[in-house]
């Protein structure tokens, strides 16, 4: 396949200042306040957050997924040739499916259980490719064998409810590959799964990407998940990119309070008999953000003169890697995180 | 009291003798630990049915002959997947549900006999706190009502049972003045597990089965209840029965694990020996397949392949050989046993490899030296 070089080097997704507020009679909630990233193709950027963090409200954006009734959305969004943000409602649908599509966390849910497999995967290439049924069930069944399903042939015929967890994720998965998607967006797809099932379909989204070349948008609260399967990491809070960058910079030598907080506080061997080195309190009301920094009153490194005054605007530490924390430079270099973030990589292992 | 104790003693394999003091953390006390919870060939089925008549066309061996002690003062970890029968265990041990055969005895008096402990009281020292901390909270009652109501119930005045309630908010760090007259949907998912916990302890019990009390939590919320659950555990001289599915949360919390696959336990003991040296081929791929928090050491093979099977009518043999690298002729001949259980410091497992009579080509190695071994082959 051959990219003319313009394509190559522009990203595959732009966002610029992506805002996303939800109005309701009683409140208004700021679900996304001022997000900017590139995704570029055949490139992985993991979203990581907590729940509320406004990290599955950006990737439903990127699909424009909101009841327009109560939401308001402002900024731009690039998606291949499209604008996400002008093209119709018409078009839209158009580029759902074929251009981008999406696994979301519940296979359950998100499959129709009243048509077998092989109907939903079929559904979707005669909407975008007009081919004619049997064609579609043809390709169909080379989707299954695709995304590894066993006895595929028996499959295609199978309900959801009759599938395991992890077969029904596979079968999405296939699904959302059916046009080729040039942007996959991933909502937390191996939660719900087992362990042992999770690493297998992580492996298998890895390996369909870079044999796809596709751009993959996958939103996780794991940081297991991440390093496994990024090549960049978006660390959201409060609707903000705290910290992006490479998925070796951002793990390794994070440099926002948040970062080496939720790495000091995933449980990963700790001591036993030591507390973990958890963040204290809770995610802000988005409903009620105050001035200044959104996490500083949680930082144990805030500075009341500081960061409760002015939102922290974001900082270029190396090129290609940016944090938004007024301290960020000091903490990177600072020996004494180093020394416990080299902690926290041994007892990774 | 000891002939509650006794477990079948299925296989004739020695249990290697561990010093008690030994690895790293020994569990706290000694031998004389007491047992708090003894459970003996617990078992439950339900029936599928189905067919034109729909008659019964099988059983799903939700829990299916389960022995196991735990011992005051320690956390005994439940580790498996999703059907493994984890959370039926749980339900079966507070009599939320009957079980088909087996016995339970708290302790030392066993649970539900003619003149054993009644209901009434095995659940005024048995509490349990679950997953989902929104739909395990009155939703029409303020936290502080919910957490008095269990007193209430058993008898303690109005005001009385009130002072109890707002203690504990304060104990589980929600300060109760401010967090007592709120309702559940006014509260985050961090604070209603905490409320949870409250009202858990209400009875005062000896004793908390904890069923993925911290699954649904985010990170950093995770970590103060885990820190809160051990702080708790100190002052209040609990005994943990841990059912999750996180193996590195079980780790940090565990004194004792149980890993457990289709309604059976395959393997048990203290928590270094499983986490350093897996006996069992599915533990081993289990812990294999913890992602680690650092780029540059991801996994390229998956430890597993295919999904746990249908745990309806399972095959006789042992459970696990489908997915097994190595299974033989004996593993499908014959069900392997959970081997002798002696003592708190026992690892036993539920393989033929680790059985040196049974006859399989590795008998005598653990499915960590196998993998080892194979690794290196």
């Amino acid at each position: 396949m051959t990219i003319p070089t313009e394509q190559a080097t522009r990203p595959l997704v732009e966002v610029r200042d992506l805002s996303v507020r939800f109005e309701t009679r009683d409140r208004t909630v700021h679900a996304v306040n001022g997000v900017s990233f590139d995704v570029m193709r055949g490139e992985v950027l993991c979203i990581i957050g907590e729940s509320g963090s406004g990290k599955s409200v950006t990737m439903r954006a990127l699909m424009r997924l909101f009841s327009s009734r109560i939401t308001r959305v402002s900024g731009d969004i690039r998606v291949a040739e499209h604008d996400i943000m002008a093209v119709s409602e018409r078009q839209l649908s158009d580029i759902r499916g074929s251009t981008i599509s999406m696994v979301f966390q519940e296979p359950m849910t998100a499959l129709d259980p009243t048509y077998t497999i092989g109907d939903q995967i079929a559904e979707t290439i005669v909407r975008h490719q007009h081919c004619s049924h049997a064609e579609a069930a043809a390709k169909a069944l080379d989707l299954l064998q695709l995304v590894k399903v066993p006895n595929a042939e028996r499959r295609l015929k199978a309900y959801p409810h009759e599938l395991s967890g992890g077969l029904r994720q596979r079968a999405m998965i296939a699904v959302a590959l059916s046009c080729r998607p040039k942007l996959l967006l991933a909502d937390e797809p191996t939660t719900a799964l087992d362990a042992t099932v999770q690493i297998q379909v992580l492996l298998l989204l890895r390996k369909l990407q870079q044999e796809l070349g596709m751009g993959v948008i996958f939103v996780t609260h794991d940081l297991g998940v991440a390093a496994q399967i990024a090549d960049k990491v978006a660390v959201m809070y409060a609707g903000r990119i705290v910290e992006y960058g490479s998925v070796r910079d951002v793990l390794l030598r994070p440099s926002h309070p948040y970062t080496i907080g939720m790495l000091a506080s995933t449980v990963h061997g700790q001591e036993r008999d030591k507390d973990i080195d958890a963040i204290p309190g809770t995610p802000p009301d988005m409903s009620r953000l105050a001035e200044g920094c959104n996490f500083a009153p949680r930082c144990r490194f805030a500075e009341a003169s500081l960061c409760t005054k002015a939102s922290p605007p974001p900082v270029s530490l190396s090129p290609g890697r940016e944090t938004r924390c007024f301290r960020a430079a000091e903490l990177l270099t600072r020996p004494a995180l180093v020394v416990s973030q080299s902690e926290v990589v041994a007892h990774a292992g | 009291m000891d002939a509650q104790l006794a477990m079948p003693a299925a296989a004739h394999f020695d249990a290697p003798a561990i010093p008690e003091t030994g690895g790293g953390k020994a569990p706290r006390g000694s031998a004389a630990m007491p047992p708090m919870l003894v459970v003996k060939n617990l078992k439950k089925y339900f029936p599928v049915k189905g067919g034109l008549l729909n008659r019964k066309v099988g059983n799903v061996h939700a829990v299916d002959d389960i022995s196991f002690t735990v011992f005051k003062g320690e956390t005994l970890g439940v580790v498996g997947e999703s059907g493994c029968g984890k959370s039926t265990l749980a339900r079966l041990l507070m009599y939320l549900m009957q079980p088909d055969s087996g016995e339970v005895a708290f302790g030392g008096r066993a649970v539900g006999a003619k003149d054993g402990l009644p209901l009434r009281d095995l659940r005024r020292n048995l509490q349990m706190v679950f997953q989902d901390s929104y739909s395990s909270l009155n939703p029409r009652l303020p936290v502080e009502a919910s957490v008095a109501y269990g007193p209430r119930v058993h008898g303690t005045s109005a005001a009385k049972a009130r002072e109890t309630a707002r203690g504990l908010l304060g104990k589980v760090g929600l300060r109760p003045e401010l967090f007592g007259p709120r309702y559940p949907h006014e509260l985050s998912g961090g604070q209603k597990q905490r409320v949870n916990i409250a009202r858990a302890l209400a009875l005062a019990p000896k004793m908390l089965i904890l069923d993925e009390a911290v699954s649904a939590l985010d990170k950093s919320v995770e970590a103060q209840v885990l820190n809160l659950l051990r702080q708790l555990k100190r002052e209040f001289d609990l005994t943990y029965l841990f059912i999750s599915h996180d193996l590195n949360v079980v780790q940090y919390i565990s004194d004792r694990v149980m890993v457990m696959y289709l309604g059976q336990v395959v393997e048990m003991g203290p928590v270094d020996q499983i986490y350093n040296g897996p006996k069992h081929p599915y533990t081993a791929a289990l812990l294999k397949s913890r992602l680690a928090m650092d780029p540059d050491d991801k996994i390229v093979t998956p430890p597993l392949t295919g999904d746990p099977p249908n745990p309806i009518n399972p095959a006789p043999g042992c459970r696990f050989r489908s997915r097994c690298q190595f299974a033989e002729a004996i593993c499908e001949a014959k069900a392997p046993a959970l081997g002798a259980w002696a003592n708190r410091a026992s690892h036993v497992a539920a393989c033929h490899m680790a059985d040196p009579q049974s006859g399989h080509t590795r008998a005598g190695t653990s499915a960590h030296d196998a993998l080892a071994e194979e690794a290196a082959r």
